[in-house]
């Protein structure tokens, strides 16, 4: 066994045991400690890739002496390193990012325990994505619940514990759901580990014998994921947790916790149950439904917010939306469309959220929609940053948000279904307008000179790229992987292809 | 003949006290307890006044329900809407129950290849006498490692809400003497139980901890024991005392040690494993205390992180510090 196969085990306990120590550091050392974390599992993540990529084969990892379905193990394939290799990227970015913010809105007292959060939230994605059992899952399922609700109030004002307490009982509820249906799962085939309970679930395809408990076994594990990454009818937690959190706790979620659950329905998908039995059962046609109304229903509510970081997270609503579309869609071209949408809005989004911080520093932290007014001239770099941002979303040529809409719209033309083509294109037509209804209508406002009297009033001030030298290198970074995952898209779809056939 | 003694002296005697008790000339609490009469709770208007005009005030201005029609009718369908949310959800599982194999059939889907193992070959393999222990500490030691680690983290979580940095709160009183205002100090019964209860809790937790291999016990049981123990002492004998063994730090160094010797020794034992390198830990003889190899070293590590969650959330939740 090559020493790079080890990898993802060491990625793992780095960032679970560097939860502890942050406890007895300082926040100043805790803060770097977390950072280079963060980049050695970055690296690590990366020689994985280059690794698997190579030999063309995913991989097996026992994790202790006793082979797979007694023990636990881990599965190392091309989307699963890939995958590990972003998550750590935009994470990085978003702790530098956010570093200013967090000084002010944290206590001092209590900044090491935001980094004990970050990294064993960092831990439990990294988990989520290599296990290869669905119960190794749920257990750090529960890791990344409760340390999400620790980056919501840990800035804590009135607002901020009421999302955290909306978000945990909404949390806890999809959780229960996903517990619900791995026992019966585990009830109906006798095993946790994904390959076995894949065999058995054919078998019993086959058989029809337990056909009922297996498909109340996939909705629940459906709606219990569906619950936590906010689909459309169960979104409610989600403005308040990533509108009044701290800047940096705003974009992990919106970025990575959500996406870490959605990737786990994926390896559902294709590892636990098998995609057959999925696109069989009627389950995805729910998702679709409800995945459409919430392209919808996001954006139109994000039309109507006056809040710009409630405005950005209502349009995660709509985004979200658009990736349980693609599962919905039920062939490989959609899902492939929605992998390569999970990526693109992780970027996306979190460069948003950055660059909406920098236009309201320069509105004296005001986030109301009127006073940010002319913001895009008093700090440049982040005016640009979200005019970027802003196209991408739209669905802007060059930028990644445009290939994400090309692949939903061609895996839509590749359905059966005539019905199903005609609901896709014509809910991503008005989606799009209604997009550009509100992204578009931010960037004209703070593209619009203010008078001078009311700079002058309101005491807006400039701020030079310089003055913040962290937040900007993020937002630099954040758009050239935007305009690299716009501009040359090839490679990555093709590693979405490669991944997602050494899934099934 | 007895001998008169001196008034004074008299009264130091046990005798004299007992006929005081006997008689009931003097109350042995006072002077020696801290008691407060129980009051009555008054809320005062302006507090009640306050209370809803905020909730007023929440509903204009943070929903603005009056211009907001989506709020306002979820408001009004929102317990008919949870009521058959949850009626769906259990009609809908009591169904998939009865489809399900019938619960303890020999030929449920169940009892396979992994089960067997796990009681055939788990003494031999794991060398816990206790095949559950052997389980969760051997066989499937990555998801306890997880489990741990959300103790830790929730522990932390209420650390983040509830830790009060400030000495002092609002009314000028330290936290020390606002803790005190419903629960009165120095208590004799519950101090005479609580110093001959204490000891052999803890030590009976020590022993759960460590015969978890053995028998029925192990790190998250015996933890418990000593958690429960540890928070007598503390209702007995009040934070001065248990500050002098147990602080925040005393917490985070336990907590981190123990963490640490959990990753470590799993991160040892998970990479021989995954590359074939023969492990060196000897599995000892099953029965005798130091058997199963790691097992009982871990169960001493979960134990620790155990003891000091329960701990801590109690502390937390009483005092909101050490």
């Amino acid at each position: 066994m090559a020493f790079v196969q080890n990898f993802p085990f060491i990625s793992i306990l780095l960032s679970l045991f560097a939860g502890p120590i942050s406890s007895i550091l300082s926040g100043k050392w805790a803060k770097r400690l977390n950072l280079a974390v963060i980049t050695v599992i970055g690296a690590m993540s990366a020689m994985i890739l280059a690794f698997v990529w190579r030999s063309g084969q995913e991989y097996i990892y026992t994790m202790g002496h006793f082979p797979a379905p007694w023990g636990n193990e881990i599965r190392v394939g091309v989307l699963e390193a890939a995958m590990a290799l972003f998550f750590c990227i935009i994470m990085f970015l978003s702790v530098i990012g956010g570093a200013l913010e967090r000084e002010l809105e944290i206590e001092a007292t209590k900044q090491n325990l935001y980094y004990i959060m970050v990294n064993l939230l960092l831990c439990s994605l990294l988990a989520l994505i290599y296990t290869n059992d669905l119960f190794t899952a749920y257990v750090f399922v529960e890791i990344n619940t409760i340390s999400a609700c620790g980056l919501i109030m840990i800035r804590q004002t009135g607002r901020t514990i009421e999302a955290a307490t909306r978000y945990m009982i909404m949390s806890l509820l999809g959780s229960g759901l996903l517990l619900l249906g791995i026992c019966f799962l585990y009830s109906l085939t006798g095993h946790l580990l994904m390959s076995n309970i894949k065999e058995h679930a054919a078998l019993i395809q086959a058989s029809g014998e337990y056909h009922i408990p297996l498909l109340i076994a996939i909705c629940l594990i459906s709606v219990g994921i569906a619950i936590k990454s906010a689909l459309y009818p169960f979104h409610t937690w989600l403005p308040d947790a990533y509108g009044y959190s701290t800047l940096s706790s705003a974009a992990i979620l919106s970025a990575l916790v959500s996406k870490g659950y959605i990737f786990l329905l994926v390896k559902i998908f294709y590892r636990v149950v098998g995609f057959d039995i999925i696109r069989d059962s009627k389950v995805i046609n729910v998702l679709f439904v409800f995945g459409i109304a919430g392209m919808i229903m996001g954006s139109v509510n994000a039309i109507k917010e006056n809040d710009i970081n409630r405005m950005i997270a209502y349009s995660s609503v709509a985004q979200i939306g658009y990736i349980y579309m693609g599962f919905g869609l039920g062939t490989t071209a959609g899902m492939i469309a929605s992998i390569y949408h999970i990526v693109s809005h992780a970027a996306t989004k979190s460069l948003l959220f950055v660059a909406a911080s920098g236009i309201t520093d320069a509105s004296s932290k005001s986030k109301n929609f009127f006073d940010l007014t002319g913001a895009g001239y008093r700090n440049k770099l982040a005016g640009v940053a979200f005019t970027v941002g802003s196209l991408s979303m739209v669905g802007f040529p060059m930028f990644s948000g445009f290939i994400s809409k090309l692949l939903f719209a061609q895996a839509a033309v590749g359905v059966g279904n005539r019905y199903k083509i005609m609901i896709t294109l014509i809910a991503l037509a008005i989606s799009v307008i209604l997009n550009a209804v509100y992204f578009m209508k931010t960037v004209i406002r703070i593209y619009t000179p203010e008078k001078s009297t009311v700079v002058i009033d309101k005491g807006f001030q400039e701020i030079n790229a310089w003055e913040q030298p962290a937040k900007s290198a993020a937002l630099v970074c954040f758009i050239a992987l935007n305009l690299l995952l716009g501009l040359s898209s090839e490679p990555v779809i093709a590693l979405i292809e490669r991944g997602l056939a050494m899934f099934a | 003949m007895s001998k008169k003694v001196p008034k004074q002296e008299y009264e130091k005697t046990l005798s004299f006290r007992l006929q005081q008790w006997f008689e009931g000339s003097k109350d042995p609490y006072l002077g020696n307890v801290e008691m407060r009469p129980q009051e009555e709770f008054i809320e005062d208007d302006d507090a009640v006044l306050m209370r809803d005009m905020e909730r007023k005030r929440r509903k204009e201005r943070v929903y603005d329900l009056a211009n907001n029609w989506e709020v306002s009718g979820f408001e009004k369908l929102y317990k008919i809407f949870s009521a058959c949310f949850c009626v769906f959800l259990v009609v809908m599982l009591l169904i998939a129950v009865s489809y399900l194999p019938s619960y303890g059939h020999a030929e449920n889907p169940v009892n396979n290849e992994v089960s067997e193992r796990y009681i055939e070959k788990g003494l031999e393999e794991t060398g816990a006498v206790n095949i559950v222990t052997g389980m969760i500490l051997d066989y499937r030691a990555f998801d306890t490692l997880g489990e741990s680690h959300v103790l830790f983290i929730a522990t932390c979580t209420v650390l983040i809400l509830l830790r009060k940095d400030k000495k002092k709160d609002e009314n000028g009183n330290s936290i020390e003497v606002s803790d005190r205002i419903y629960e009165p100090k120095d208590d004799v019964i519950l101090q005479t139980a609580a110093r001959i209860l204490v000891p052999p809790i803890i030590i009976f937790g020590i022993y759960v901890i460590l015969g978890g291999h053995l028998g029925p016990g192990g790190g998250f049981s015996g933890g418990a024991i000593i958690g429960a123990g540890l928070i007598l002492y503390l209702n007995a004998f009040g934070f001065r005392k248990t500050e002098r063994f147990f602080t925040e730090k005393t917490y985070k160094t336990l907590s981190v040690c123990a963490l640490g010797c959990y990753c470590l020794a799993k991160s040892y034992s998970f990479y021989t494993g995954a590359n074939h390198i023969e492990s060196v830990i000897p599995l000892g003889m099953p029965g005798a205390i130091l058997s199963s190899g790691l097992i009982l070293v871990l169960n001493i590590c979960v134990g620790i992180v155990v003891a000091g969650t329960m701990y801590t959330f109690y502390v937390m939740f009483r005092k909101g510090g050490y």
